[in-house]
């Protein structure tokens, strides 16, 4: 217990301590539910702040529209379709391939020195600044294997940026499984890829979904790394073709942002609203499935 | 082949078993292929760039001017405004973030914690962009309202902001941390007489240090990487300086700027991002592997 028996004089100085004492632990409370309700503060603070902004250039005609010198005419199709199609591309290339490594990892590589070495290294890369990604996509993919500045170059910039991300929740889920699903589909002969293709895998899908839609729900926001691997600021058509120019939604709000006029900053905020819409929308998918992963473990 | 028909199958499935490790060993190799591309690529063109000026001039110089014609060499001015930025976005970082993981590990209800955890972690995912929009739109022109002198372009404002961006994160890990603590020693603390503040600053936090200095090594790595939300709010103008109320320039916003304009390759300024970006990448990598080393010590102490 924290408190301590009341002292019969009030005049004691022990007693003053105990309840100086007691003042400071309330008060030391009260100062860190303050703290926190500054930072929910600034949240309340951002939303407010953008939905006024946007809210009334909202339409269905600034989403179909393509971007233009009159703010009041400009639009954020290029954008909106260049970040779909560049993250339907980074899940294709980076979803096989993250979720082999954590197979590879959690199934395989047991204790062994080169998986031990893998690992820490994917946990580093987790922590690299998504800028320095950029740059490997600048001097790797547009460069020097001449890709240029195509779709397919942004997505490969970011299939490796979201990698460790996708490695660590593929394993997390992996974990997950029982051992004695394992045990049991070995004492029935089965080789090891068959009890994981046939007994594990089906059984984790739901946990590695959850964990893929919400690293591809990051890299939807990542602005950095496209604006220097490649993205053009002012994309006056759709992408059509891995190989197009491309945009997406952060830039083109970047790109408004960065503009002097007032009429801009409007349309910047009105974009940042579709931006928060596109990864709500993902995030309710992951918990949608987290959610039937969950019923159906109890049932 | 002469074996069989039963044990033919069996050797095409062992044949296959083989296959497959491989494939699932090469993909898990990818990651490794990363760190070295990433290396070999900020290596190259940071060679590139040091034949043509010198390490001293570019580590000690204090004019950053690359693209005037009569080009200065020296980062120091966008360090500082690196630091700056970062410094500002610690001390809001810091000292709420860990109030409130205190608060949340030692005091917060259950059902307090499971409002809180998801709204706080809400927090970490809004893309860097808005709060880039939200810091130069809002925040700044709220600031100008105490402070008429301030700079439309500054460093303060971008910090605090940061500051608010990193915060979940020093909130959760340190969290972690003092969860790792054991119960026996804040039991120990209460049956002394001491109350709750004086158990979790006395020996909940002392206990859980390494794993609390972990958090924030790794904050403020994150801080110094952060982009989108320094290009947007702290303008373009790299300065030697630690007023933060006037434009500064980060060493990311500067990789940026250049990447905007369409800078052709093999040029010293393509060249300059390379070598910017390399010593953002050492920098954050330092503290990276200094935090992980720290988080393991922590974990061992109570392992």
């Amino acid at each position: 217990m924290s408190q301590t028996a009341p002292l019969a004089r009030t005049g004691d100085p022990a007693a003053r301590t105990v309840a100086w004492r007691r003042f400071a632990d309330v008060a030391f409370q009260v100062i860190a539910l303050v703290v926190l309700l500054v930072a929910l503060g600034a949240l309340g603070a951002l939303i407010w702040d953008i939905v006024s902004d946007g809210a009334g250039r909202l339409s269905w005609d600034f989403v179909t529209s393509f971007p233009s010198r009159r703010a009041s005419q400009a639009g954020i199709w290029p954008a909106l379709v260049g970040s779909v199609f560049i993250i339907l591309v980074t899940a294709l290339l980076a979803v096989p391939v993250g979720v082999a490594a954590a197979i590879y990892l959690e199934e395989y590589g047991g204790r062994s020195l080169g998986a031990r070495l893998i690992e820490l290294n994917i946990t580093n890369l987790a922590a690299v600044p998504s800028i320095i990604y950029g740059l490997l996509g600048l001097g790797l993919f547009v460069r020097m294997l001449g890709m240029g500045r195509s779709v397919l170059a942004g997505a490969s910039t970011l299939a490796l940026l979201v990698l460790p991300v996708v490695i660590l929740s593929t394993r997390e889920a992996l974990r997950a499984v029982p051992g004695s699903l394992r045990e049991g589909s070995y004492a029935l002969g089965a080789t090891k890829w068959q009890t994981i293709w046939y007994q594990v895998l089906p059984v984790a899908t739901p946990g590695i979904l959850t964990g893929l839609i919400l690293a591809l729900s990051r890299a939807i926001g990542e602005t950095a790394p496209l604006i220097i691997a490649g993205a053009v600021t002012f994309a006056t058509f759709a992408p059509d073709s891995i190989w197009s120019p491309f945009t997406v939604l952060p830039i083109q709000i970047f790109n408004w942002v960065s503009r002097p006029q007032v009429e801009f900053h409007a349309n910047a905020a009105a974009g940042i609203l579709v931006l928060v819409l596109l990864l709500l929308s993902m995030n309710a998918i992951a918990i949608w499935l987290r959610d039937r992963y969950t019923k159906k473990g109890a049932a | 082949m002469s074996l069989g028909p039963a044990r033919e199958p069996r050797r095409r499935s062992k044949r296959f078993e083989f296959i497959i490790e491989w494939v699932l060993f090469l993909s898990a190799l990818l990651s490794i292929g990363t760190t070295i591309g990433i290396i070999l690529v900020l290596t190259v063109e940071t060679v590139a760039f040091l034949r043509e000026v010198s390490i001293v001039e570019f580590l000690t110089g204090t004019e950053w001017t690359p693209l005037f014609s009569m080009p200065r060499f020296g980062v120091l001015p966008l360090v500082a405004g690196t630091t700056l930025v970062s410094l500002i976005a610690m001390a809001v970082a810091l000292p709420m973030g860990l109030l409130s993981a205190i608060y949340l590990s030692e005091y917060a209800s259950d059902g307090v914690r499971r409002v809180v955890k998801p709204v706080l972690e809400l927090l970490a995912g809004v893309p860097t962009v808005v709060y880039g929009y939200f810091a130069l739109l809002f925040v700044t022109p709220l600031l100008q309202r105490f402070l008429p002198a301030l700079s439309g372009f500054n460093a303060v404002s971008p910090g605090i902001v940061m500051g608010i961006m990193i915060l979940p994160l020093v909130s959760s890990l340190a969290e972690d941390a003092m969860r790792g603590v054991p119960r026996g020693l804040r039991e120990g603390s209460y049956a002394l007489g001491a109350t709750k503040m004086q158990t979790s600053l006395r020996v909940v936090v002392p206990a859980a240090f390494s794993g609390i200095t972990a958090a924030f090594i790794l904050a403020v790595s994150r801080a110094i990487g952060e982009t989108m939300i320094v290009a947007i709010a702290a303008g373009q103008q790299p300065r030697l300086t630690f007023d933060p109320t006037v434009p500064v320039e980060t060493m990311t916003a500067y990789i940026v700027q250049i990447s905007l304009g369409d800078t052709p390759q093999g040029t010293i300024e393509y060249r300059t991002i390379f070598a910017v970006g390399m010593l953002l990448f050492i920098g954050t990598f330092g503290l990276n592997v200094v935090s992980a080393w720290l988080r393991e010590r922590f974990r061992e102490e109570y392992a």
